[in-house]
């Protein structure tokens, strides 16, 4: 905790290191970076490292699970996509190519651990149980929020990149102090705790990023670090924001990083899974790179024809994570034409569900907004409130009067 | 009563904040073992442990960003910044993060988050330690900024702060840490409201509005101004925002002349927000234009001519006469 400062603790993190890098050792590489993976392209689980085996104690309903909640929230995107062409979201941050990267982390979490997203983590809401429509309130321009984040542990979405990374690591040293007290006071702690705070290779590059290691460190705050590298920032790509690999920087600040292949949700999962554990239990942050790609453009204004080539975004296609995993349930015997099938049908009723709802979302009104600015009285917001209402109610008597002409 | 300096009065409010409710937490650079640049912390980390009164990283928006993750977490936690010219690096995280957390959730989360920033000029120092940014922060919706004039103020607003819903930014008017004044901590008295205005000085020819370490020369003015046979009433803002227009329309609809003063440059500063506001609801009680007294537009001055570049008394009074001169 914060009271001892951590002199002999950088001293302790080598031998655990190497231990976690012998086993990502044994794994796939990409180009010369070493990258936890269990399931490749083929739709081949491959065996023989501790990530593996806790892999393979999922359920086939576990399995077919995440195979569900990937194809769900790609039916929901594709839905949400559209209905900014159609005109009815202001703008629409597609997740697609990144399903397994936020599924297999979001399924990691436990309901006491709380999620700090970007704005594009809509397969984690999922995972969180936030209903769906909701996130699209946002790009629908009736609120800056949508839902409550404290009945799903997560947060709302942050568009300033990287400002909620250290809302993340306060939160988490918070869950230190909960448990400090509840230990000072002979109170039971509760299910311990850990946080976890997504954003992307752009936002790698932002201060707050590097001060949110830094005090995660200091104070070994129980948090993962999930940073999923999409390969662009709008059109920037990753090598201008980092010329080593991501998860490398780390170990700079002096907890371990890995790089999990983000489009194999199996890996992306038992990364997660050890990562969050290692938190909850006192050993501090972890930075974990998801490798993956954007296969959409950034948001529904961009246009990525302008700046990557269509041979790249072929060559990721096929690493897509959802056709790799339909591949893998195939060959293992997991799942069959009738499962697939129901999937789709499910998708389909969510996507219309939500389409209904936003069509529906009632504005809000201006004055109950000016109502949330300060959660006590404020004369100011007050006074210009009324002074508001009143200006409105005089168009109102104008109508009324012209009506009964 | 006990009589204590400022700095003592605001580290009393702390720690009966602290000892009060043990979600309260301090954060900032220095303010551990050393107690803070200005021992204004000075014994705190000794009396409720490093879990409480936290030495941090050399981070800016790294205290401010944590400070908001604590606070969703339940607690209340006062950072502190250094010096007014090293809040910049926290400026995204208090404007677009801290200070819209509440409305963007719909009214549904709350970030009861106190930033303690020493500001103003006036003690001889180098570059980026004595600036007056508080325009900036009352500026941005969300945000309570209120700045104690004296100890017992200090404490409460100390106080205050800590216990609001809302996040408060506390001015602390640096150069009047060593003032000494009688601190009623049991009691607060008028200031049991910290987002009132007080009238610190009674008068009916003028008034001065002035706010933090600009006090005692406003009131050093009117006893001047006395001299010549002028009464002139002094208000002590305390709350820069909100602002308690009504204590400052009243005074000038008994005064009819108004000065406002700041250390802050006057473009763009508080005068200039207080004058259009008197002028839409005491037009007719006005007997000379409104007059802002304040720093130039300039970035703050080398430390060996800021007292040409400080309002003084002088620079109070020759405000006031030409508002007589109407």
């Amino acid at each position: 905790m914060a009271g001892e400062l951590p002199t002999t603790e950088f001293d302790e993190i080598p031998d655990e290191l190497l231990d976690e890098l012998e086993a990502i050792a044994h794994n796939r590489t990409e180009g010369h970076v070493q990258m936890v993976q269990l399931v490749d392209e083929e739709g081949h689980f491959h065996n023989g490292t501790r990530f593996s085996e806790r892999a393979r104690r999922l359920s086939r309903d576990e399995l077919r699970g995440l195979y569900r909640d990937m194809a769900i929230i790609r039916r929901f995107d594709v839905e949400a996509t559209a209905l900014q062409r159609q005109g009815q979201l202001a703008l629409w941050p597609p997740g697609r190519g990144q399903e397994a990267a936020q599924i297999g982390s979001g399924r990691a979490t436990r309901p006491q651990d709380y999620i700090f997203p970007t704005y594009r983590e809509h397969g984690v809401a999922l995972t969180r149980g936030v209903e769906l429509g909701e996130l699209l309130r946002l790009f629908r321009g009736v609120s800056n929020g949508g839902w409550d984040p404290t009945e799903t542990n997560f947060h709302l979405y942050t568009l300033v990149l990287a400002a909620q990374v250290p809302h993340a690591v306060g939160y988490a040293m918070g869950i230190q102090r909960d448990a400090a007290r509840a230990k000072a006071t002979g109170q039971e702690p509760g299910d311990p705790a850990a946080v976890v705070a997504y954003f992307g290779d752009g936002a790698s590059s932002e201060g707050d990023i590097h001060e949110s290691m830094v005090f995660a460190a200091s104070f070994k705050a129980p948090v993962v670090f999930f940073c999923q590298n999409n390969q662009w920032a709008i059109s920037i790509p990753t090598q201008v924001q980092s010329r080593i690999p991501l998860h490398n920087r780390a170990k700079g600040y002096g907890f371990p990083g890995l790089r999990v292949d983000g489009n194999d949700v199996l890996a992306v999962k038992a990364v997660t899974e050890w990562a969050l554990e290692r938190a909850r239990s006192g050993k501090g942050p972890v930075l974990i790179e998801a490798y993956t790609y954007r296969q959409g453009a950034h948001t529904t204004a961009d246009d990525p024809t302008k700046y990557r080539l269509t041979e790249d975004e072929q060559a990721w296609l096929e690493k897509d994570p959802i056709a790799r995993f339909e591949k893998f349930l195939r060959a293992e015997g997991h799942a069959d034409d009738e499962f697939f099938a129901s999937v789709v049908d499910e998708g389909d009723a969510l996507a219309a569900k939500s389409r209904k709802e936003v069509l529906a979302f009632e504005p809000p009104t201006l004055a109950g907004e000016m109502a949330n600015v300060y959660a006590e009285a404020h004369p100011l917001v007050e006074e210009e409130r009324a002074w508001h209402l009143q200006y409105e109610a005089g168009f109102a008597d104008a109508e009324t009067q012209e009506g009964g002409h | 009563m006990p009589t204590m300096t400022l700095a003592k009065a605001i580290n009393s409010g702390l720690r009966d904040a602290l000892a009060a409710d043990e979600t309260v937490m301090l954060m900032g650079e220095d303010i551990g073992s050393l107690g803070g640049v200005y021992r204004v912390t000075e014994g705190l980390k000794a009396e409720f442990g490093g879990d409480r009164v936290i030495d941090s990283p050399l981070a800016e928006s790294g205290i401010v960003g944590t400070s908001i993750g604590l606070s969703l977490r339940g607690y209340r936690p006062v950072g502190e910044i250094q010096f007014d010219g090293f809040v910049f690096p926290a400026f995204n995280q208090i404007t677009t993060q801290l200070a819209k957390m509440h409305s963007r959730s719909a009214g549904r989360l709350t970030v009861p988050v106190t930033i303690r920033i020493p500001y103003g000029g006036g003690i001889g120092s180098i570059e980026h330690h004595s600036e007056s940014p508080e325009a900036l922060f009352v500026h941005t919706a969300g945000l309570r900024v209120i700045t104690p004039s004296n100890p017992h103020d200090a404490y409460w607003m100390t106080r205050h702060a800590i216990e609001c819903e809302d996040p408060v930014i506390v001015f602390e008017p640096k150069r009047r840490y060593w003032l000494k004044g009688e601190v009623d901590t049991e009691n607060p008295g008028a200031s049991a409201d910290p987002f009132r205005a007080h009238i610190v000085r009674e008068g009916t020819d003028a008034t001065v509005v002035a706010y933090g370490p600009l006090v005692p020369v406003a009131l050093a003015a009117a006893q001047s101004a006395s001299e010549d046979g002028r009464t002139v009433e002094v208000v002590d803002l305390r709350s820069l925002s909100p602002i308690d227009f009504d204590t400052v329309i009243a005074s000038v609809e008994k005064t009819g002349r108004l000065i406002v003063a700041h250390e802050a440059p006057t473009f763009g500063g508080l005068g200039g927000e207080i004058a259009a506001r008197v002028s839409e609801r005491a037009f007719l009680s006005l007997e000379a234009p409104v007059i802002r007294v304040g720093g130039f537009h300039m970035p703050y001055p080398v430390a060996k001519v800021e007292g040409q570049y400080l309002p003084d008394i002088d620079r109070i009074l020759e405000a006031l006469d030409r508002a007589f001169a109407y």
